[in-house]
Protein backbone atom coordinates (compact mmCIF):
# COMPACT_ATOMS: atom_id res chain seq x y z
CA UNK A 1 0.00 0.00 0.00
CA UNK A 2 1.42 3.49 -0.95
CA UNK A 3 1.98 5.90 2.02
CA UNK A 4 0.21 8.26 0.06
CA UNK A 5 -2.71 6.69 -0.56
CA UNK A 6 -3.49 6.08 3.02
CA UNK A 7 -2.24 9.54 3.58
CA UNK A 8 -5.16 10.91 1.59
CA UNK A 9 -7.43 8.48 2.52
CA UNK A 10 -6.98 9.37 6.48
CA UNK A 11 -7.62 13.17 5.14
CA UNK A 12 -10.77 12.47 3.90
CA UNK A 13 -11.96 10.56 7.23
CA UNK A 14 -10.48 13.43 8.92
CA UNK A 15 -12.39 16.32 6.98
CA UNK A 16 -15.18 14.23 7.53
CA UNK A 17 -14.92 14.07 11.09
CA UNK A 18 -14.55 10.21 11.33
CA UNK A 19 -12.92 8.18 14.31
CA UNK A 20 -9.88 6.04 13.43
CA UNK A 21 -12.15 3.12 13.21
CA UNK A 22 -13.47 4.77 9.98
CA UNK A 23 -9.80 5.05 8.84
CA UNK A 24 -8.58 1.71 9.88
CA UNK A 25 -11.85 -0.30 8.57
CA UNK A 26 -11.27 1.32 4.97
CA UNK A 27 -7.58 0.45 5.01
CA UNK A 28 -8.67 -3.11 5.88
CA UNK A 29 -11.32 -3.33 3.00
CA UNK A 30 -9.07 -1.87 0.49
CA UNK A 31 -6.53 -4.62 1.52
CA UNK A 32 -7.73 -7.46 3.29
CA UNK A 33 -5.52 -6.66 6.32
CA UNK A 34 -3.67 -3.78 8.23
CA UNK A 35 -0.11 -3.52 6.84
CA UNK A 36 2.38 -1.89 9.53
CA UNK A 37 3.17 1.15 7.20
CA UNK A 38 -0.33 2.27 6.77
CA UNK A 39 -0.69 2.28 10.73
CA UNK A 40 2.46 4.18 11.11
CA UNK A 41 1.12 6.50 8.32
CA UNK A 42 -2.00 6.83 10.29
CA UNK A 43 -0.42 7.61 13.45
CA UNK A 44 1.92 10.51 11.62
CA UNK A 45 -1.48 11.58 10.44
CA UNK A 46 -4.23 11.91 13.13
CA UNK A 47 -1.22 12.69 15.50
CA UNK A 48 -2.24 9.76 17.70
CA UNK A 49 0.55 7.87 18.94
CA UNK A 50 1.51 4.19 17.45
CA UNK A 51 0.37 2.51 20.64
CA UNK A 52 -2.60 4.15 20.69
CA UNK A 53 -3.59 2.65 17.32
CA UNK A 54 -2.02 -0.56 17.23
CA UNK A 55 -4.03 -1.28 20.37
CA UNK A 56 -7.02 -0.30 18.58
CA UNK A 57 -6.29 -2.30 16.02
CA UNK A 58 -5.50 -5.42 17.90
CA UNK A 59 -8.37 -5.15 20.38
CA UNK A 60 -10.81 -5.26 17.85
CA UNK A 61 -11.31 -9.18 15.54
CA UNK A 62 -12.71 -7.28 12.72
CA UNK A 63 -9.17 -5.90 12.08
CA UNK A 64 -5.93 -8.32 11.25
CA UNK A 65 -2.75 -7.26 11.27
CA UNK A 66 -1.28 -9.89 8.96
CA UNK A 67 -2.28 -10.47 4.80
CA UNK A 68 -5.69 -12.70 4.74
CA UNK A 69 -5.66 -15.68 2.24
CA UNK A 70 -7.59 -15.14 -0.57
CA UNK A 71 -10.83 -17.54 0.82
CA UNK A 72 -12.09 -16.53 3.69
CA UNK A 73 -13.73 -19.41 6.13
CA UNK A 74 -15.31 -18.19 9.03
CA UNK A 75 -17.16 -21.09 11.53
CA UNK A 76 -19.68 -20.20 14.10
CA UNK A 77 -18.52 -21.10 17.17
CA UNK A 78 -21.47 -19.59 18.90
CA UNK A 79 -23.10 -21.82 21.74
CA UNK A 80 -25.85 -23.30 18.96
CA UNK A 81 -23.40 -24.26 16.28
CA UNK A 82 -21.19 -25.52 19.67
CA UNK A 83 -23.85 -27.93 20.46
CA UNK A 84 -24.64 -28.92 17.09
CA UNK A 85 -21.15 -30.06 16.19
CA UNK A 86 -19.43 -26.79 15.45
CA UNK A 87 -15.98 -28.07 16.94
CA UNK A 88 -15.98 -31.14 14.80
CA UNK A 89 -16.56 -29.15 11.76
CA UNK A 90 -13.69 -27.09 12.37
CA UNK A 91 -11.65 -29.63 14.01
CA UNK A 92 -12.18 -30.77 10.61
CA UNK A 93 -11.38 -27.77 8.43
CA UNK A 94 -8.09 -27.58 10.03
CA UNK A 95 -7.38 -31.16 9.31
CA UNK A 96 -8.04 -30.43 5.42
CA UNK A 97 -6.37 -27.23 5.56
CA UNK A 98 -3.69 -28.35 7.59
CA UNK A 99 -4.11 -24.93 9.62
CA UNK A 100 -5.49 -23.97 12.80
CA UNK A 101 -8.01 -21.17 13.60
CA UNK A 102 -6.84 -17.80 13.13
CA UNK A 103 -4.22 -18.38 10.88
CA UNK A 104 -3.94 -18.95 6.70
CA UNK A 105 -2.74 -21.34 4.77
CA UNK A 106 0.99 -20.79 3.58
CA UNK A 107 0.06 -20.38 -0.31
CA UNK A 108 -2.23 -17.51 0.86
CA UNK A 109 -5.19 -19.19 -0.07
CA UNK A 110 -7.70 -19.63 2.82
CA UNK A 111 -7.78 -17.93 6.46
CA UNK A 112 -9.94 -20.00 8.87
CA UNK A 113 -11.66 -17.91 11.34
CA UNK A 114 -14.01 -18.94 14.23
CA UNK A 115 -16.80 -16.57 15.13
CA UNK A 116 -19.01 -16.18 17.57
CA UNK A 117 -22.97 -16.64 16.37
CA UNK A 118 -23.73 -15.53 13.37
CA UNK A 119 -27.47 -15.16 14.05
CA UNK A 120 -28.55 -18.40 12.10
CA UNK A 121 -28.69 -20.85 14.82
CA UNK A 122 -30.84 -22.95 14.67
CA UNK A 123 -29.35 -23.84 10.98
CA UNK A 124 -26.41 -24.63 12.73
CA UNK A 125 -23.40 -25.48 12.30
CA UNK A 126 -22.90 -22.43 9.73
CA UNK A 127 -19.97 -22.11 7.84
CA UNK A 128 -19.64 -18.80 5.84
CA UNK A 129 -17.36 -19.09 3.23
CA UNK A 130 -16.55 -15.90 0.65
CA UNK A 131 -19.58 -14.42 1.71
CA UNK A 132 -21.41 -17.23 1.03
CA UNK A 133 -23.50 -18.80 3.99
CA UNK A 134 -23.51 -22.90 4.36
CA UNK A 135 -25.87 -24.29 7.07
CA UNK A 136 -26.17 -27.50 8.19
CA UNK A 137 -22.44 -28.23 7.65
CA UNK A 138 -21.28 -31.91 8.55
CA UNK A 139 -17.73 -33.15 8.66
CA UNK A 140 -18.23 -35.06 5.35
CA UNK A 141 -19.11 -32.17 3.28
CA UNK A 142 -15.63 -29.99 4.30
CA UNK A 143 -13.55 -31.89 1.33
CA UNK A 144 -16.32 -30.77 -1.11
CA UNK A 145 -16.77 -27.22 0.56
CA UNK A 146 -12.56 -26.61 0.32
CA UNK A 147 -13.05 -27.68 -3.42
CA UNK A 148 -15.74 -25.59 -4.71
CA UNK A 149 -14.26 -22.44 -2.97
CA UNK A 150 -10.91 -23.37 -4.75
CA UNK A 151 -12.52 -23.34 -7.78
CA UNK A 152 -14.36 -19.97 -6.98
CA UNK A 153 -17.69 -20.36 -5.36
CA UNK A 154 -18.15 -16.49 -7.45
CA UNK A 155 -17.40 -17.12 -10.45
CA UNK A 156 -18.82 -19.89 -11.05
CA UNK A 157 -22.64 -18.45 -10.06
CA UNK A 158 -22.07 -15.07 -11.50
CA UNK A 159 -21.69 -16.26 -15.30
CA UNK A 160 -23.94 -19.43 -15.48
CA UNK A 161 -26.98 -17.79 -13.25
CA UNK A 162 -29.63 -16.79 -15.97
CA UNK A 163 -32.55 -18.46 -13.89
CA UNK A 164 -35.59 -16.10 -13.70
CA UNK A 165 -38.19 -15.72 -11.22
CA UNK A 166 -39.59 -13.89 -8.38
CA UNK A 167 -37.99 -13.74 -4.94
CA UNK A 168 -39.00 -12.25 -1.69
CA UNK A 169 -36.76 -10.71 0.32
CA UNK A 170 -35.72 -8.74 3.69
CA UNK A 171 -33.59 -6.62 5.60
CA UNK A 172 -30.74 -8.62 7.04
CA UNK A 173 -30.57 -6.37 10.13
CA UNK A 174 -34.43 -5.94 11.33
CA UNK A 175 -35.85 -8.84 9.07
CA UNK A 176 -38.60 -6.71 7.78
CA UNK A 177 -39.73 -7.65 4.33
CA UNK A 178 -38.60 -5.21 1.77
CA UNK A 179 -41.33 -5.60 -0.57
CA UNK A 180 -43.91 -3.26 -1.32
CA UNK A 181 -47.31 -4.80 -2.47
CA UNK A 182 -48.61 -1.22 -3.78
CA UNK A 183 -45.41 -0.71 -5.74
CA UNK A 184 -45.01 -2.91 -9.17
CA UNK A 185 -42.20 -3.49 -11.17
CA UNK A 186 -42.72 -6.03 -14.12
CA UNK A 187 -46.08 -6.40 -13.14
CA UNK A 188 -44.85 -7.91 -9.56
CA UNK A 189 -44.60 -6.40 -6.03
CA UNK A 190 -40.77 -4.86 -6.15
CA UNK A 191 -38.55 -4.62 -3.83
CA UNK A 192 -38.41 -1.08 -1.89
CA UNK A 193 -34.97 0.27 -0.45
CA UNK A 194 -33.52 3.59 0.74
CA UNK A 195 -30.36 4.58 -1.53
CA UNK A 196 -27.75 7.64 -0.83
CA UNK A 197 -24.90 8.36 -3.43
CA UNK A 198 -23.35 11.82 -4.09
CA UNK A 199 -25.15 13.81 -1.21
CA UNK A 200 -28.56 12.44 -3.03
CA UNK A 201 -30.95 10.58 -1.10
CA UNK A 202 -34.04 8.75 -1.63
CA UNK A 203 -35.93 5.72 -2.45
CA UNK A 204 -35.11 3.17 -5.12
CA UNK A 205 -37.44 0.16 -6.34
CA UNK A 206 -35.58 -3.11 -7.75
CA UNK A 207 -37.80 -5.97 -9.55
CA UNK A 208 -37.94 -8.95 -7.56
CA UNK A 209 -38.03 -11.10 -10.16
CA UNK A 210 -34.45 -12.94 -9.70
CA UNK A 211 -32.97 -12.36 -13.16
CA UNK A 212 -34.30 -8.89 -14.05
CA UNK A 213 -32.62 -5.73 -13.82
CA UNK A 214 -35.25 -3.24 -13.83
CA UNK A 215 -34.97 -0.43 -11.50
CA UNK A 216 -36.71 2.85 -10.80
CA UNK A 217 -35.88 5.18 -8.64
CA UNK A 218 -36.56 9.13 -7.46
CA UNK A 219 -33.12 10.34 -8.32
CA UNK A 220 -31.55 9.13 -12.03
CA UNK A 221 -28.26 7.25 -10.89
CA UNK A 222 -25.77 7.80 -13.48
CA UNK A 223 -24.34 4.68 -14.86
CA UNK A 224 -20.85 2.82 -12.84
CA UNK A 225 -22.16 5.21 -9.78
CA UNK A 226 -21.57 3.33 -6.51
CA UNK A 227 -24.46 3.32 -4.26
CA UNK A 228 -25.21 3.21 -0.73
CA UNK A 229 -28.17 0.86 -0.01
CA UNK A 230 -30.25 1.10 3.34
CA UNK A 231 -33.44 -0.45 4.69
CA UNK A 232 -36.31 1.21 4.66
CA UNK A 233 -37.62 0.33 8.11
CA UNK A 234 -34.48 0.26 10.48
CA UNK A 235 -32.28 2.74 8.60
CA UNK A 236 -28.96 -0.29 8.69
CA UNK A 237 -27.01 0.14 5.49
CA UNK A 238 -26.66 -3.16 3.89
CA UNK A 239 -23.22 -3.83 4.13
CA UNK A 240 -22.06 -7.40 4.17
CA UNK A 241 -18.40 -7.46 3.32
CA UNK A 242 -18.32 -8.91 -0.21
CA UNK A 243 -17.00 -7.40 -2.69
CA UNK A 244 -18.55 -7.37 -6.87
CA UNK A 245 -16.79 -10.61 -8.32
CA UNK A 246 -17.60 -8.65 -11.34
CA UNK A 247 -16.26 -5.51 -10.55
CA UNK A 248 -15.32 -5.39 -6.74
CA UNK A 249 -18.05 -2.70 -5.29
CA UNK A 250 -19.65 -3.69 -2.31
CA UNK A 251 -22.35 -6.29 -2.51
CA UNK A 252 -25.26 -5.74 -1.10
CA UNK A 253 -26.86 -8.60 0.72
CA UNK A 254 -30.65 -9.44 1.99
CA UNK A 255 -32.41 -12.51 3.07
CA UNK A 256 -34.10 -14.65 1.32
CA UNK A 257 -37.58 -15.76 2.73
CA UNK A 258 -37.49 -19.46 2.86
CA UNK A 259 -34.00 -19.53 3.92
CA UNK A 260 -30.77 -18.18 2.10
CA UNK A 261 -28.84 -14.76 1.17
CA UNK A 262 -29.36 -12.78 -2.01
CA UNK A 263 -26.30 -10.37 -2.81
CA UNK A 264 -26.71 -7.41 -5.54
CA UNK A 265 -23.75 -5.59 -6.48
CA UNK A 266 -24.05 -1.66 -5.58
CA UNK A 267 -22.88 -0.28 -9.15
CA UNK A 268 -25.34 0.62 -11.01
CA UNK A 269 -25.14 -1.10 -14.22
CA UNK A 270 -23.02 -3.86 -12.89
CA UNK A 271 -24.97 -7.24 -13.09
CA UNK A 272 -22.90 -9.18 -10.68
CA UNK A 273 -25.35 -10.99 -8.15
CA UNK A 274 -24.96 -13.70 -5.98
CA UNK A 275 -27.56 -16.59 -4.84
CA UNK A 276 -27.46 -18.93 -1.72
CA UNK A 277 -30.58 -20.75 -1.10
CA UNK A 278 -29.41 -22.47 2.27
CA UNK A 279 -26.45 -23.80 0.65
CA UNK A 280 -28.34 -25.70 -2.51
CA UNK A 281 -25.32 -24.64 -4.57
CA UNK A 282 -22.67 -26.65 -3.44
CA UNK B 1 -15.27 19.70 51.61
CA UNK B 2 -16.31 16.27 51.66
CA UNK B 3 -17.43 14.89 55.26
CA UNK B 4 -17.09 11.23 54.91
CA UNK B 5 -16.40 8.44 57.79
CA UNK B 6 -14.05 5.60 57.79
CA UNK B 7 -14.22 2.93 59.93
CA UNK B 8 -16.36 4.92 61.91
CA UNK B 9 -14.22 7.98 62.09
CA UNK B 10 -14.99 11.10 60.42
CA UNK B 11 -13.07 12.87 57.56
CA UNK B 12 -13.26 15.82 55.87
CA UNK B 13 -11.11 15.61 52.26
CA UNK B 14 -11.30 17.79 49.46
CA UNK B 15 -13.67 17.55 46.41
CA UNK B 16 -12.24 14.89 44.26
CA UNK B 17 -9.74 13.01 46.04
CA UNK B 18 -10.15 8.80 46.39
CA UNK B 19 -11.56 6.78 49.30
CA UNK B 20 -8.05 5.48 49.33
CA UNK B 21 -6.27 8.69 49.95
CA UNK B 22 -8.93 9.91 52.44
CA UNK B 23 -7.87 6.78 54.30
CA UNK B 24 -4.05 7.25 53.98
CA UNK B 25 -5.26 10.15 55.72
CA UNK B 26 -6.56 8.88 58.74
CA UNK B 27 -3.54 6.49 58.62
CA UNK B 28 -5.69 3.32 57.73
CA UNK B 29 -3.08 0.83 55.83
CA UNK B 30 -4.67 -0.33 52.27
CA UNK B 31 -2.45 -2.36 50.12
CA UNK B 32 -2.37 -1.16 46.94
CA UNK B 33 -0.38 -2.50 43.99
CA UNK B 34 -1.67 -0.89 40.33
CA UNK B 35 -1.77 2.44 42.26
CA UNK B 36 1.14 5.08 42.41
CA UNK B 37 1.39 8.41 42.99
CA UNK B 38 1.40 10.58 40.36
CA UNK B 39 -0.21 8.05 37.72
CA UNK B 40 -3.69 8.05 37.15
CA UNK B 41 -5.51 5.76 39.09
CA UNK B 42 -6.47 2.51 37.31
CA UNK B 43 -8.29 0.01 39.31
CA UNK B 44 -6.47 -3.44 37.87
CA UNK B 45 -5.27 -5.09 40.70
CA UNK B 46 -8.35 -4.54 42.88
CA UNK B 47 -6.27 -5.28 46.01
CA UNK B 48 -7.69 -1.78 47.63
CA UNK B 49 -11.19 -3.14 47.74
CA UNK B 50 -13.24 -1.33 50.89
CA UNK B 51 -16.51 -1.72 51.65
CA UNK B 52 -19.07 0.92 51.31
CA UNK B 53 -22.95 1.78 52.42
CA UNK B 54 -24.60 -0.21 55.00
CA UNK B 55 -26.65 -3.66 55.57
CA UNK B 56 -28.00 -5.22 52.37
CA UNK B 57 -26.73 -2.30 50.05
CA UNK B 58 -23.43 -2.18 50.69
CA UNK B 59 -20.93 -2.84 48.40
CA UNK B 60 -16.93 -3.42 47.61
CA UNK B 61 -15.44 -0.89 45.29
CA UNK B 62 -11.68 -0.55 44.44
CA UNK B 63 -10.49 2.97 47.01
CA UNK B 64 -7.91 3.88 44.34
CA UNK B 65 -10.51 4.84 41.73
CA UNK B 66 -13.56 5.59 43.96
CA UNK B 67 -14.08 9.08 44.85
CA UNK B 68 -15.31 10.52 47.90
CA UNK B 69 -18.76 10.76 48.81
CA UNK B 70 -20.70 13.29 51.38
CA UNK B 71 -21.99 11.26 54.16
CA UNK B 72 -20.25 8.19 52.92
CA UNK B 73 -19.74 5.24 55.77
CA UNK B 74 -16.33 3.17 54.29
CA UNK B 75 -15.03 -0.39 55.89
CA UNK B 76 -11.28 -0.56 55.36
CA UNK B 77 -11.13 -3.86 56.89
CA UNK B 78 -14.87 -5.80 57.76
CA UNK B 79 -15.00 -9.47 57.09
CA UNK B 80 -16.02 -9.08 53.51
CA UNK B 81 -13.39 -6.82 52.75
CA UNK B 82 -10.45 -9.10 54.42
CA UNK B 83 -12.30 -12.24 52.34
CA UNK B 84 -12.09 -10.72 49.15
CA UNK B 85 -8.42 -9.40 49.33
CA UNK B 86 -7.39 -12.67 50.65
CA UNK B 87 -9.08 -14.15 47.25
CA UNK B 88 -7.65 -11.51 45.16
CA UNK B 89 -3.78 -11.86 46.61
CA UNK B 90 -4.83 -15.91 45.74
CA UNK B 91 -5.49 -15.15 42.16
CA UNK B 92 -2.14 -12.85 42.29
CA UNK B 93 -0.26 -15.68 43.43
CA UNK B 94 -1.16 -18.29 41.39
CA UNK B 95 -0.57 -16.17 38.09
CA UNK B 96 2.45 -14.78 39.19
CA UNK B 97 4.60 -16.55 42.17
CA UNK B 98 7.75 -15.39 41.61
CA UNK B 99 6.70 -11.92 42.14
CA UNK B 100 8.63 -10.40 45.25
CA UNK B 101 5.51 -7.72 45.69
CA UNK B 102 3.58 -10.47 45.72
CA UNK B 103 4.78 -12.78 47.80
CA UNK B 104 5.48 -10.00 50.35
CA UNK B 105 1.54 -8.92 49.99
CA UNK B 106 0.70 -12.21 50.93
CA UNK B 107 3.03 -12.78 53.54
CA UNK B 108 1.44 -9.71 55.14
CA UNK B 109 -1.64 -11.16 54.93
CA UNK B 110 -1.31 -14.07 56.11
CA UNK B 111 -1.72 -15.96 53.16
CA UNK B 112 0.22 -18.91 52.78
CA UNK B 113 -1.28 -20.81 49.71
CA UNK B 114 -3.41 -20.71 46.93
CA UNK B 115 -5.75 -23.26 45.71
CA UNK B 116 -6.13 -22.49 42.24
CA UNK B 117 -4.20 -24.09 39.18
CA UNK B 118 -0.53 -22.38 39.24
CA UNK B 119 0.81 -20.56 36.33
CA UNK B 120 3.95 -18.69 35.72
CA UNK B 121 2.81 -15.67 33.84
CA UNK B 122 5.34 -12.64 33.65
CA UNK B 123 2.61 -9.72 33.55
CA UNK B 124 -0.06 -8.98 35.53
CA UNK B 125 -1.30 -6.36 33.43
CA UNK B 126 -1.98 -3.75 36.52
CA UNK B 127 -0.76 -1.33 33.70
CA UNK B 128 1.69 0.83 36.01
CA UNK B 129 4.71 0.63 32.93
CA UNK B 130 2.05 2.27 30.39
CA UNK B 131 1.10 4.91 32.55
CA UNK B 132 4.68 5.46 33.79
CA UNK B 133 5.45 5.73 30.45
CA UNK B 134 2.73 7.75 28.96
CA UNK B 135 2.35 10.10 32.22
CA UNK B 136 5.59 10.90 33.47
CA UNK B 137 7.93 9.74 30.93
CA UNK B 138 5.98 11.36 27.94
CA UNK B 139 6.53 8.68 25.76
CA UNK B 140 3.79 6.45 24.53
CA UNK B 141 6.39 3.76 23.64
CA UNK B 142 4.17 0.40 25.31
CA UNK B 143 1.00 -0.28 25.24
CA UNK B 144 -1.57 -2.58 25.86
CA UNK B 145 -2.32 -5.00 22.40
CA UNK B 146 -5.36 -7.45 21.75
CA UNK B 147 -7.87 -8.27 24.50
CA UNK B 148 -9.30 -11.31 26.99
CA UNK B 149 -6.61 -13.98 27.27
CA UNK B 150 -4.67 -12.78 24.88
CA UNK B 151 -4.08 -9.09 26.18
CA UNK B 152 -0.34 -8.06 26.71
CA UNK B 153 1.98 -5.41 26.89
CA UNK B 154 4.19 -4.34 24.42
CA UNK B 155 5.78 -2.04 21.79
CA UNK B 156 3.80 -1.85 18.55
CA UNK B 157 5.00 -5.06 16.14
CA UNK B 158 6.87 -6.04 19.13
CA UNK B 159 9.99 -3.88 17.64
CA UNK B 160 12.10 -1.26 19.28
CA UNK B 161 9.32 1.89 19.11
CA UNK B 162 11.02 5.32 18.16
CA UNK B 163 9.35 6.83 21.18
CA UNK B 164 11.47 4.91 23.98
CA UNK B 165 14.13 6.66 25.31
CA UNK B 166 15.50 3.77 27.07
CA UNK B 167 14.36 5.45 30.37
CA UNK B 168 14.20 2.42 31.97
CA UNK B 169 10.99 3.61 34.19
CA UNK B 170 8.73 0.85 32.80
CA UNK B 171 11.31 -1.65 34.49
CA UNK B 172 11.22 0.30 37.42
CA UNK B 173 7.64 0.31 38.38
CA UNK B 174 6.77 -3.05 37.01
CA UNK B 175 6.16 -5.33 40.15
CA UNK B 176 6.75 -8.63 38.57
CA UNK B 177 9.52 -6.98 37.09
CA UNK B 178 8.63 -8.39 33.62
CA UNK B 179 10.07 -5.65 31.36
CA UNK B 180 13.69 -6.71 31.94
CA UNK B 181 16.72 -4.52 30.63
CA UNK B 182 16.80 -6.42 27.18
CA UNK B 183 20.23 -4.77 25.96
CA UNK B 184 21.37 -7.75 24.48
CA UNK B 185 18.13 -8.11 21.97
CA UNK B 186 18.46 -4.18 20.97
CA UNK B 187 15.96 -5.60 17.91
CA UNK B 188 12.99 -6.14 20.21
CA UNK B 189 14.16 -3.77 22.98
CA UNK B 190 11.90 -1.43 25.29
CA UNK B 191 14.95 -0.32 27.31
CA UNK B 192 17.17 -1.33 24.72
CA UNK B 193 20.67 0.14 26.52
CA UNK B 194 21.15 1.36 30.04
CA UNK B 195 21.58 4.42 30.51
CA UNK B 196 22.01 4.99 34.18
CA UNK B 197 24.15 7.34 35.41
CA UNK B 198 26.44 4.96 36.78
CA UNK B 199 30.10 5.31 35.23
CA UNK B 200 30.22 2.60 32.51
CA UNK B 201 27.37 4.22 30.81
CA UNK B 202 28.45 7.78 31.22
CA UNK B 203 31.33 7.00 29.22
CA UNK B 204 29.57 5.82 26.12
CA UNK B 205 28.10 8.89 24.39
CA UNK B 206 24.95 7.30 22.78
CA UNK B 207 23.95 8.10 26.02
CA UNK B 208 23.91 11.40 26.41
CA UNK B 209 20.31 12.29 26.56
CA UNK B 210 18.86 9.65 28.28
CA UNK B 211 17.97 8.83 32.18
CA UNK B 212 17.84 5.14 34.15
CA UNK B 213 16.07 4.17 36.95
CA UNK B 214 18.36 1.04 37.09
CA UNK B 215 20.56 1.53 40.05
CA UNK B 216 22.93 -0.24 39.63
CA UNK B 217 22.56 -2.05 36.32
CA UNK B 218 25.67 -3.64 34.23
CA UNK B 219 23.35 -4.19 31.45
CA UNK B 220 25.30 -1.77 28.80
CA UNK B 221 28.53 -3.62 30.08
CA UNK B 222 27.37 -7.15 28.72
CA UNK B 223 28.84 -8.42 25.65
CA UNK B 224 27.40 -9.23 22.66
CA UNK B 225 28.39 -10.34 19.17
S1 LIG C 1 -24.59 -20.02 17.19
FE1 LIG C 1 -23.97 -20.26 15.16
S2 LIG C 1 -25.28 -18.90 14.19
FE2 LIG C 1 -25.83 -18.58 16.24
S1 LIG D 1 -4.59 -0.38 43.79
FE1 LIG D 1 -6.67 -0.04 43.54
S2 LIG D 1 -7.15 -1.53 42.09
FE2 LIG D 1 -5.03 -1.76 42.20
Amino acid sequence: MKTEEVANLTERHLKAGDGLISILEDIQGKHGYLPEEALREVAEQTGRSLVDIYGVATFYRAFSLTPRGRHLIAVCSGTACHVRGGPRVIKEIEQQLGISAGETTPDREFTLETVACLGACALGPVVVIDGHYLTKVETTKVKGIIEQARKGLDKVEVKGDERVFPIEVSCPRCNHSLIRSDVLLDGIPAIRVTVAFDHKHGWLSISSLYGSYTVSSKHHIPEDTIVDFFCPHCHAELLGGTMCPECGAPMVPMIVRGGGIVQICSRRGCKGHMLDISGTNL
Amino acid sequence: MINLTINGLPVSVEEGSTLLEAAQFLGFPIPTLCHMEGLTPYGACRLCVVEIGEGKRSKLVTSCTYPAEEGLKVRTASARVVRARKMIIELLLASCPQSKTIQDIAAAHDVRQQRFKQEYEDCILCGLCVRMCEEQMMAKAIGFRGRGEKRSIGTPFDVKSDACRFCGGCMYVCPVVELRCTYNEPEKAICGACANLSPPCLEKEQFDDMMCYMDPCVACEIKTD
